[in-house]
């Protein structure tokens, strides 16, 4: 037997494999393809302090070896995830963190203060790098003072583990992470999608709605580890890994760059099974390398 | 319903004209309810450049021998290539998703499909003719041999055709037919082309016709993830995937 379970500061994960926000709706929708107590944790839909429409359609393109998309955020607000979501998912065996966006600092203060009341919710994801909200979301994540605003405030209501995820859309990412770090985040989650674009040359108009869009999927993971093992050195606090992650092969790269648990993402779109396979991919991995413990492969990349 | 993630087997591929194609595709166990107006999501594993799966009206289905049916159009890379496939391979699907068409008891309906959207009116025209209502089926192509086989939906109703060239049928698009000035329906159901579709919206509500429309938006999950199908209902962006395809018209802003 080996051993799977990390730890996120006090947050216990039985095994380093967790799902990325907006990919995995409210875990219900995946309860069908698998046994969700299986993973070390799912990262539910993005939440905003009040109900939002999101982007008009279209909002997705597919793209070389991945995708972009503009969803915008949609989602009922905070107080109908309190009310009519938490009470179906909150016995789920595993840890259900809430993705908590908004377009004001206040907005973001609240929100939390509010998921900070819900017992069986140990963390949230504070989502400071969504490129498809007009105002807030990425901009909060793209410079020191404000993402160094936001977190503080958040910090002085939210109780449970922080993790904050960074935005890609930046020069250098080990700032904002350390700016982060600086205001009491218990950890970092990243990347979030990269800022991308598509039109079709037929008809000349652009293929989203909005223009531009995230791009996620295996075409931006070489970009992601890159920032993965730049944070890793740079912070002291634990790094969750994502962008692109499409197998245990993949997990276990972001492991060596760094991190200490990983998130998958678009390929849940593809395979709603992924995320366990993931798991025992990396438990045959471990197996086939000797390892007996996975926390002697977080950062353990060989350079010599 | 429980969705599942199976392996079928190509079991059988005939080509419909240059456009279109019917793939019947065998599962290993006995395959659960499926509705009609369901579809399935596969995916497409003999082109790397298709990165996410193609979803797929379900055109029939047998369960004696655990076969579904789905009627493609090639549109781009992701169905040409399922095209290709060959006999014994193998393809991933999720299914079944989506709601279905609401069948009605001893009413008059009228189905109405154009070019690819004539794929889930075959499945649905049976479940209509065995609740006992009467069923006329309109298919509209562009030219006679653009035409599917009308034989299948002989079995359950009236099969009528429009073609644009008039070489088949009455010339014109289906929603021109003389069928719907001369007689009088309780039900419509389309699937196909949107201005199509928008054109029998428009004859149901100034009819008092009840109207359901099969819709097609892109799709990522096509299980309710990823909030990329939405459509713009009275009630606020709707999932396709989940809370459709089928849409009453009463419900869209059409």
């Amino acid at each position: 037997m080996v051993n799977l379970e990390v730890k996120l500061k006090d947050l216990v994960l039985k095994n380093p494999v967790m799902t990325a926000s907006g990919t995995f709706g409210f875990g219900e929708e995946f309860a069908d393809f698998i046994d969700l107590s299986d993973l070390g944790g799912f990262i539910v839909k993005g939440t905003t302090r009040h109900h939002r429409e999101g982007n008009p359609y279209p909002r997705m393109a597919e793209t070389a070896s991945g995708m972009l998309n503009a969803v915008g955020l949609q989602n009922k607000g905070v107080e109908n995830f309190c009310n009519d979501i938490y009470p179906r998912i909150k016995d789920y065996k595993t840890n259900v963190m809430v993705n908590v966006s908004g377009s004001v600092v206040g907005d973001y203060v609240e929100t939390a203060a509010m998921i900070n009341e819900l017992d069986h919710i140990p963390g949230i994801e504070l989502n400071i790098s969504c490129p498809n909200v007009k105002e807030g979301g990425m901009a909060f994540g793209t410079s020191c003072a404000s993402a160094e605003e936001v977190v503080r405030e958040v910090r002085k209501v939210y109780k449970k583990h922080l993790m904050v995820k960074l935005s890609p859309n930046v020069t250098d990412i080990t700032s904002i992470a350390k700016a982060v770090e600086g205001q009491g985040a218990d950890s970092v989650s990243l990347i979030n999608t990269l800022l991308g674009m598509a039109i079709d040359a037929e008809t000349r108009k652009p293929l989203l709605s909005t223009v531009t869009g995230g791009l996620s999927g295996p075409c931006v993971k070489p970009v992601a580890l890159r920032m993965v093992w730049q944070v890793a050195q740079a912070v002291g606090i634990p790094v969750v890994g994502l962008g692109g992650i499409m197998n245990a092969k993949d997990a276990i790269e972001f492991i060596l760059a760094g991190a200490t648990a990983i998130q998958i993402g678009t390929a849940n779109f593809i395979d709603p099974q992924v995320s366990v396979k993931i798991v025992k991919g990396i438990e045959d991995y471990m197996i086939r390398h000797k390892v007996s413990d996975i926390n002697d492969l977080i950062g353990a990349i060989s350079l010599a | 319903m429980k969705k599942l993630i199976q392996d079928f087997e190509l079991i059988k591929y005939k080509e419909l004209n240059c456009e279109h194609f019917v793939l019947d595709i065998k599962a290993k166990e006995a395959l659960p309810e499926i509705l009609p107006g369901q579809f399935v999501n596969v995916k497409v594993d003999n082109n790397s450049s298709v990165f996410l799966r193609r979803p797929l009206s379900i055109h029939n289905v047998d369960y004696e021998r655990n076969v579904i049916q789905l009627f493609v159009k090639r549109v781009g890379e992701g169905t040409k290539s399922l095209g290709e496939l060959k006999i014994g391979d193998t393809l991933s699907v999720v299914y079944p998703l989506g709601n279905a068409f609401s069948i009605p008891k001893n009413a008059k309906t009228l189905l109405i499909g154009g070019g690819c959207g004539v794929a889930p009116l075959l499945y649905l025209s049976k479940f209509l003719h065995q609740a006992g209502n009467e069923v006329t089926i309109i298919l509209g192509v562009r030219s006679a041999h653009d035409s599917v086989s009308l034989e299948a939906y002989k079995p359950y109703g009236r099969v009528l055709v429009t073609t644009e060239d008039g070489s088949q049928g009455e010339k014109g698009y289906p929603t021109q037919h003389s069928v719907l000035t001369n007689e009088s329906f309780d039900y419509s159901f389309t699937c196909g082309p949107e201005p199509m579709m928008k054109a029998v919206a428009a004859y149901s509500k100034a009819n008092d016709v009840t109207c359901e429309v099969s819709l097609e938006n892109m799709m990522a999950c096509g299980f309710g993830a990823c909030l990329c199908c939405v459509t713009d209902t009275k009630k606020g962006n709707k999932c396709v995937c989940t809370e459709g395809p089928i849409f009453n018209i009463k419900d869209l802003k059409w």
